[in-house]
């Protein structure tokens, strides 16, 4: 990771170039501005449509004793999946020694905090009672995979902060003293969080094997998140639900979305904060084979998921599938299945596909797939319970969002844009220290060049 | 207790516990003038004229033990006396009914039997049900259903309440222990605890389970009044209700609301321990086994390994015709 080269003339004035390209998007600019003023005004509408849901009741959405879980619970299992990528990226890519995901760890675990962040807000919209929130650490039963949940979130989410946190305060360091014309509590918060740092060997050390624990301890608690958010549903006996594979099912999946994600990100930051030189069509090569290799693990997954029990057609197995396949649900299914991740996939295999434009809209594409997909694992199988659903209002058998609903989710996705924006605009998006370091700057090019 | 567990009320006792008796009445009286003079009292003791008089007049009537004794029979069987003045009806607040709700009745194991060869669809189980629990026309704790299982078998109705589970899997998900297994076998919900994440009903295979979208119908009229567990009035927004076999009932030695409500006998309910059923509308008692080895009973879905307490009787033999029912178009209420 980051090692002592003070001496070296070279690397100061490398260090001074790379800080000077990063350093220039940390500013609370006009942009920056208008763009938090929009999300807040967005927001406040959209807290607005909470109050009603709280006063009225989550009446107000399309939930009904039939389908009882939709929209809320959908958008969390997404949030979730989507939080997952920085441990792919930082984590697995990282310890296999992979170097060009230095500039994109980053970025990966600024999404994988700002989902991890709001996936328990998410869940607390769905609640009927938020105000007794409380009682899940008051009187919580361990049997219940909701406790399960609630403890990994929040120990993924810690780690994930630090995980952004602990390589930045080098930067922190590096960057205190070039923050001139910047805002004096910036300057003061940047001093406050880089606790000291002046580069000793020994202060190196501790960063280095920090660093190191965490990443280590992070995979098995990623699995463990999205493993247990996908045990919330399979842990019933409901057709649709029901399935062994339903772990490695989210995980697999859990990849696309994020990576996906990590796709827009990448090329938003390289287009407007002018970082062409660092997230290089290299990058953008590399990272679109990996959504290439994790869609077509996907792939496999959800052939094992709808062919298996295709085949067997028991009948309440089937009643879900046929609704999936040429029912209620058929364009949905049909739609996400082919260009949420089927299309994509082929077009990733091809070498001029994996340039930065095409791949953004590629990752569009998965990503809105991914949402939609979620909503597909949550709604459809609770619409054909064991029992016949009979002598209920009407619009209680078929599950239609309302605005409302629509407008409380949407709520948690700005809260998401809004911590992806501070992270990534007051503090410096790629790490400045990393990316000084020559031998590594070589071997990129030395890489990109093969 | 014997068989005769059941208390069967004739109708003439059941009005005259509604009229509130004399003693009561004269009860009343005494503590509103107790109540005037104990504030005349402190007035007298504030003020320094001669308002003696008055506070020891009221002293002296405080102290005077009428002498007379009353005997009461504990709750641990015992039969001891106290002076009359100290009786005082008895009325659980909400903790002695949270405790005594989540504990249950010691040495049952309730269990229900339903004879759908009987069913013609009265729906008065459903009325009663809905009657006792505050609930909305749409709002289930016991539905009636068509069932066919397929098109050359024929088609029967079917009361279908909570299974009474003794591997429950609503309990095993709650995060918060909100719904919870009685020793007694019945399954309840708490809802001064429940926090509303319906976890429980993605888990029930039965359907059982409805939720408080809304404000319930109730609760204007029920405010104020305790929360009783075993009831599950008031009935509270955003939280979950269920079938409760009427466990408020029960702990008074009746017959659950919907049991006694049928007219066609389809229900039986009884204790398993005591290997006793009684018809509601009959109000025969039979024997269990007996009933359920007849009958041939079985159990909904027993390969889910839920182990339900309600047990069915197939609708064989029925001396009825099945009529198609056509349900009112249910719309939603405030």
């Amino acid at each position: 990771m980051t090692t002592s080269h003070s001496g070296s003339a070279r690397h100061k004035e490398r260090l001074d170039s790379v800080a000077e390209d990063v350093l220039r998007n940390v500013r609370f600019n006009r942009g920056f501005i208008l763009w938090m003023g929009f999300l807040s005004a967005v927001l406040l509408v959209c807290l607005y449509a909470y109050v009603i849901q709280l006063r009225k009741g989550l009446g107000v959405t399309g939930l009904r004793d039939i389908t009882s879980w939709g929209m809320y619970i959908s958008q969390f299992v997404f949030f979730v999946a989507t939080s997952l990528i920085g441990m792919l990226i930082s984590s697995v890519l990282g310890l296999i020694g992979y170097k060009w995901v230095k500039p994109i760890a980053r970025i990966a675990e600024i999404i994988a905090v700002a989902f991890a962040a709001v996936a328990g807000l998410v869940i607390i919209s769905d609640m009927g009672r938020p105000d007794r929130f409380t009682y899940l650490f008051m009187y919580g039963r361990i049997q219940s995979p909701i406790l399960w949940d609630v403890t990994v979130v929040t120990t993924y989410l810690l780690v994930s902060l630090m995980l952004w946190f602990i390589p930045l305060v080098p930067d922190l360091a590096i960057a205190k003293d070039r923050l001139e014309g910047r805002p004096k509590l910036l300057v003061k918060v940047y001093e406050i969080l880089s606790i000291k740092w002046v580069n000793h060997p020994k202060q190196v050390e501790i960063l280095n094997s920090t660093i190191r624990i965490l990443l280590i301890l992070i995979v098995p608690l990623a699995f463990a998140i999205h493993t247990v958010t996908s045990w919330l549903f399979a842990l019933t006996p409901r057709a649709g639900w029901d399935s062994s594979i339903f772990g490695p099912y989210f995980i697999s999946g859990a990849f696309v979305s994020g990576t996906a994600a990590v796709i827009i990100a990448m090329y938003f930051y390289r287009k407007s904060y002018k970082l062409e030189k660092y997230l290089t069509d290299f990058h953008f090569e590399k990272i679109g084979r990996v959504l290439a290799l994790v869609s077509i693990v996907y792939i496999y997954f959800n052939i094992n998921e709808f062919l298996v029990p295709a085949y067997k057609m028991k009948a309440l197995d089937s009643i879900h599938l046929q609704e999936l396949f040429s029912g209620e649900y058929a364009l949905l299914f049909w739609g996400v299945q082919l260009f949420g991740l089927l299309i994509p996939t082929i077009l990733l295999l091809f070498r001029q596909f994996r340039k930065p434009l095409p791949m953004m809209v590629i990752a569009l594409f998965v990503l809105a797939g991914s949402w939609l997909k979620r909503i597909l694992i949550v709604v459809p199988p609770q619409a054909h319970p064991f029992l016949p659903v009979q002598n209920v209002p009407i619009q209680w058998v078929i599950y239609k969002p309302t605005l409302i609903e629509s407008l409380v989710t949407l709520a948690t996705l700005i809260l998401v844009l809004m911590i992806i924006t501070i992270l990534s605009k007051l503090f410096p998006v790629l790490p400045i220290q990393e990316l000084a370091e020559e031998e590594n700057a070589d071997l990129e090019k030395q890489e990109f060049n093969n | 207790m014997t068989w005769q567990f059941f208390k069967q009320i004739p109708m003439s006792e059941k009005k005259k516990k509604e009229v509130p008796e004399d003693s009561k009445l004269d009860d009343i009286v005494e503590s509103s003038r107790r109540d005037f003079l104990k504030k005349v009292g402190i007035v007298g003791a504030a003020s320094v004229t001669g308002a003696a008089a008055i506070y020891a007049g009221y002293r002296h009537e405080k102290e005077k033990p009428s002498g007379e004794m009353v005997k009461v029979l504990t709750e641990d069987n015992r039969l001891v006396e106290i002076p009359k003045e100290q009786v005082k009806d008895y009325k659980p607040d909400l903790k002695a009914l949270q405790t005594r709700g989540r504990v249950g009745l010691k040495g049952k194991k309730w269990v229900m039997v339903l004879d759908l060869s009987k069913c013609r669809n009265a729906r008065k189980c459903v009325a009663a049900c809905q009657g006792a629990h505050h609930l909305r026309p749409y709002e289930y704790h016991i539905n009636t259903l068509v069932m066919q299982e397929s098109h050359n078998t024929p088609a029967y109705y079917m009361p279908k309440t909570c299974q009474h589970c003794d591997n429950p899997p609503c309990v095993s998900v709650c995060p918060v222990d909100a719904t919870f297994k009685r020793q007694d076998g019945i399954v309840l919900i708490d809802n001064e605890r429940c926090i509303g994440c319906r976890f429980c009903m993605a888990a029930c295979p039965y359907s059982a389970r409805m939720f408080h979208w809304q404000k319930p119908k109730g609760e204007e009229a029920d405010k104020g009044q305790e929360y009783n567990i075993e009831l599950n009035v008031p009935q509270k927004k955003g939280t979950i209700s269920k079938c409760l076999f009427s466990a408020d009932r029960l702990r008074e030695g009746m017959l659950p609301y919907c049991v006694s409500a049928c007219p066609n006998g389809v229900f039986y309910f009884g204790d398993e321990n005591e290997n006793a059923v009684t018809n509601g509308t009959t109000k025969e008692t039979v024997i269990l086994s007996e009933l359920l080895e007849k009958n041939g009973a079985y159990r909904l879905m027993p390969e889910l390994g839920t182990k339900p307490r309600v047990y069915y009787l197939p609708p064989k033999n029925r001396i009825f015709e099945f009529k198609q029912w056509t349900p009112p178009e249910y719309i939603e209420t405030t």
